[in-house]
């Protein structure tokens, strides 16, 4: 396996730009290719490449392999699969990454199914060890334990990166990769799936992206008790968690669930409303940089993990913190 | 119209987590154990196509004896058939041997027009099998799937709303399809009474990496390329400051100290 070489990174695109936390990928891409003593490699798939191989140099690609043409207007596993496998196969990367997305997810797991070859998801810690060979750490059981694994079996070493994780990479316009531009032939009649349409969601729950999440649980007591939520939420330009108690309720539609079985959420300040930290909820949100608890039980369980904690009724504090924080933000 | 739906038995998500360190896998045999949640939407959104479109459903599952469990349940929502894929052989199985394992099982099946499973199982998080299984039987790969919008078996085409970041994309698809399903698809109904007692009452057949034809050395520990090398718990978060005061004390108190944080704009 002495021929595999290299750290690629797949970067993401949407309407001709890369999506903005692609750059962490450059970011952790750079820091491991140094301590291999590889180069690290950009690997793009649009419609058309030009812009973004450029771009990728300016973020600290040394090479950019690109595949343009038709076919890949718009991500499909498919075709994008068949891309990047057939590139893969004909340059053998050491270790290839992407973003822990549904595109990401997608197409690593196709790639490493067709390519028979491990594939580590949602990778919270990535290095390189005495062998030389990148040792992942993701979190199992919803964030409750850590487990470090390794694929010294097959190559490429696959893994997708968790958002926010990683430092993004620094943008330097005097940096320059190399463009191989590769030629993939993908029929159309060969493909098995179609987009049809996207529909833009019109309160799209960003959660995984937001820097300030304001979240409500059973303590809500009731559906309206949302609506103060999500007017502290809009104030402080951050989005609107829940726990599954407050969702199981029918208080809130299943998208805004942070926990087990919800999403799991690493925002710079948590504010938990009526919610009482049960574990499940705690393994989707317990690495956020602040948390704060609100919380009309003293003896609630999120008060020991919680960076500010106040007892109290959310229905009294709430409001109060929207009028102080509507006087301090517009002065 | 033949749907097979891929149901993981895991440990409770309310219980004790027991690993065995040396192997670095789960002592699933110490602990109590219920069928994957996300599994469960997957399951009733077979019985519903089945309801809708007239479909016969062939459950199957992947793991040690006590995995009948989960097949149990599956019968006394009246799936027609289950089938358990088990074998020591396939113990610490990887994402790539599971995938193999259950695509030789579905090819045995025979004849399969759509495939559910789970967004991910709540044990190893890894959300990877589906897609996999896609791509080693060569069938549509559709995943993250909030509504089944169409089956159209006779032209064997699926349409579905994929629920991903910004929003929903739709997506035709070529059936044979592997869906994986989102929590909130639907809601799982509960077995009653008399299909729990006929349930009981059935023999589950198992299969071995034999009889499915899967090759011992791509299985289990053996042809796991994902080693555990390491378990830890995330390092303890500790409790910060409690604010005291009344209503408006302890409000103001808490926006001075957000808003020192720099966060907020």
């Amino acid at each position: 396996m002495a021929d595999y070489k290299d750290v690629w990174i797949y970067v993401e695109h949407k309407e001709g730009a890369f999506t903005p936390m692609s750059y962490e990928l450059f970011g952790i891409g750079q820091k491991l290719a140094a301590d291999l003593g590889a180069n690290l490699c950009a690997l793009v798939i649009a419609e058309n490449t030009d812009e973004l191989a450029k771009e990728a140099g300016y973020y600290g690609a040394s090479k950019v392999y690109a595949v343009d043409g038709a076919p890949f207007k718009t991500f499909r596993p498919d075709a994008y699969a068949k891309a990047a496998t057939t590139v893969m196969d004909k340059y053998k990367p050491d270790v290839v990454l992407y973003r822990a997305t549904s595109q990401g997810a997608d197409l690593s797991s196709a790639c490493a199914a067709t390519l028979e070859t491990g594939m580590a998801s949602d990778a919270i810690g990535l290095e390189i060890d005495a062998s030389k060979t990148v040792k992942v750490t993701r979190a199992a059981f919803g964030g409750n334990f850590l487990v470090g694994v390794v694929n010294t079996k097959a190559k490429p070493q696959i893994a997708t990166v968790r958002p926010k994780v990683f430092p993004m990479a620094e943008r330097d316009s005097s940096k320059q990769a190399e463009v191989a531009k590769e030629a993939v032939e993908v029929a159309e009649g060969d493909l098995r799936t179609t987009v049809l349409q996207f529909i833009k969601s019109e309160v799209a729950v960003n959660l995984v992206e937001a820097d300030i999440i304001v979240s409500g649980g059973r303590g809500m007591g009731k559906p309206e008790g949302f609506k103060v939520l999500r007017e502290l939420a809009n104030t402080l330009g951050g989005a609107l968690g829940a726990s599954r108690a407050a969702v199981d309720s029918g208080w809130i539609p299943q998208e805004h669930q942070v926990g087990q079985t919800g999403k799991t959420v690493k925002p710079k300040i948590y504010i938990a409303c009526g919610i009482s930290g049960a574990i499940q909820h705690l393994a989707g949100m317990r690495t956020s940089d602040y948390i704060v608890a609100i919380n009309k039980d003293a003896e609630a369980p999120i008060f020991k993990i919680a960076s500010y904690g106040i007892v109290g009724d959310y229905n009294q504090v709430v409001p109060k913190l929207i009028e102080e924080f509507k006087k301090r933000l517009s002065g | 119209m033949k749907i097979v739906v891929c149901m993981k038995q895991v440990p409770d998500t309310e219980a004790e987590v027991k690993w065995d360190l040396q192997k670095g896998t789960l002592k699933r045999e110490d602990m109590d154990a219920i069928t994957n949640p996300f599994d469960e939407f997957a399951l009733e959104e077979a019985l519903l196509t089945k309801e809708k479109y007239d479909a016969e459903i062939v459950a199957v599952s992947m793991g040690p004896q006590k995995a009948t469990d989960v097949l149990r349940n599956a019968l006394a929502l009246t799936v027609n058939e289950v089938h358990h894929v088990s074998d020591p052989a396939l113990a610490g199985s990887d994402t790539l041997g599971t995938s193999y394992a259950l695509a030789k099982a579905i090819e045995k099946i025979g004849d399969v027009d759509l495939v559910l499973c789970g967004k991910q199982a709540t044990d190893g998080n890894t959300g990877v099998v589906a897609s996999e299984l896609a791509v080693r039987l060569g069938y549509s790969q559709l995943t993250f799937v909030g509504k089944i919008v169409e089956i159209d078996a006779a032209n064997k085409k699926i349409k579905v709303e994929r629920n991903i970041e910004g929003g929903i994309e739709v997506v035709e698809a070529k059936l044979p399809a592997v869906v994986s399903v989102l929590k909130g698809i639907n809601e799982p109904r509960l077995p009653n009474l008399m299909g729990i007692r006929k349930a009981a009452k059935v023999q589950i057949p198992v299969w071995d990496t034999n009889e499915i034809g899967a090759a011992k050395e791509k299985v289990g520990a053996e042809g796991a390329a994902i080693k555990v090398i390491e378990l830890t718990t995330p390092p303890p978060r500790s409790g910060g400051e409690m604010l005291s005061g009344d209503v408006e004390e302890v409000s103001c108190l808490l926006v001075e100290k957000l808003l020192g944080l720099k966060v907020i704009k």
